[in-house]
């Protein structure tokens, strides 16, 4: 039996949206109050969807233990507390949410192959929502 | 097409455990769920079916029968039971998450008027959940 199982962790950092390929101008009109030079921060949800067969014997797609310690020194230890624009993958790429969706989920597709990777989806805010299934369908 | 989720919450205590494994191997890979006194969760089950609007009623299913179909398979089975001793299909099988959804899903195909079962999702906490679509 093939199921789908997700799991949501939360990390807090700031960012900000700015482009050195707009004017300053440019920026502000499309980033708006999120091209403040200081920056502002969220509390991500983070969830990620994993999927795979029922294991006969555990009961388990995958054990659980695995995904947090993996999510915990993969993805949370490098983003949380963190200023996203100080990290080397955003040095000439803006932090938004959908960059950071794609970021975490090449981590966990690298690195847990436990289980297939369905879907990363990143809560900003209440409000708005990010998913990135790679190639696959969401 | 349409989609329709009902939810409904059910409290109910498990433990994981493997007859076929060491006690030594139950601990490692089960952990704190393998305390055979059990632990318990509030459950919250989503039930989505989907069907084409019926033109005379403009239901996708008649709620009272899903309502029915889930207190009678659902609830009565598994509401502030103990499941892996009060439900049949645990006796045999681990009652993780993602065992409690194939068997939900089980217990509701084929028993719908109108609507396909689409997607049975339990939430064993706000953080974790599975989704069973009914693939082999």
């Amino acid at each position: 039996m093939k199921a789908h199982l997700s799991r949501r962790y939360l990390f807090s950092a700031s960012h900000r949206l700015h482009s050195d390929a707009l004017s300053a101008e440019e920026n502000q009109l499309t980033y708006g109050k999120c091209n403040n030079p200081y920056g502002h921060g969220h509390n991500y949800i983070l969830q990620v969807t994993v999927s795979g067969q029922v294991d006969h014997e555990t009961g388990m797609i995958c054990n659980l233990v695995d995904l947090d310690g993996f999510v915990e020194t993969g993805v949370l230890a490098r983003y949380d507390h963190q200023n996203l624009n100080t990290l080397e993958e955003f040095a000439h790429e803006v932090p938004t949410t959908e960059n950071l969706c794609i970021h975490i989920f090449e981590i966990v597709q690298r690195g847990f192959p436990q289980a297939h990777l369905e879907r990363v989806c990143l809560e900003e805010t209440m409000m708005n929502s990010f998913e990135y299934a790679g190639e696959g369908r969401i | 097409m349409l989609y329709l989720t009902r939810k409904v919450e059910f409290a109910a205590s498990h433990y994981y455990h493997n007859p076929d494994f060491t006690l030594e191997e139950n601990r490692r890979i089960f952990g704190k769920c393998n305390n055979p006194n059990g632990h318990g969760h509030n459950y919250l089950l989503e039930v989505t079916v989907k069907g084409e609007v019926d033109s005379r009623t403009g239901f996708v299913v008649d709620l009272k029968q899903l309502k029915e179909v889930m207190n009678r398979e659902v609830l009565e089975a598994m509401d502030h039971r103990f499941l892996n001793k009060e439900v049949p299909e645990f006796a045999k099988q681990i009652p993780t998450t993602e065992n409690i959804a194939v068997v939900i899903w089980e217990r509701l195909a084929g028993k719908l008027e109108r609507a396909k079962l689409h997607r049975i999702r339990v939430y064993e906490t706000p953080d974790l959940f599975v989704d069973f679509y009914g693939e082999v």
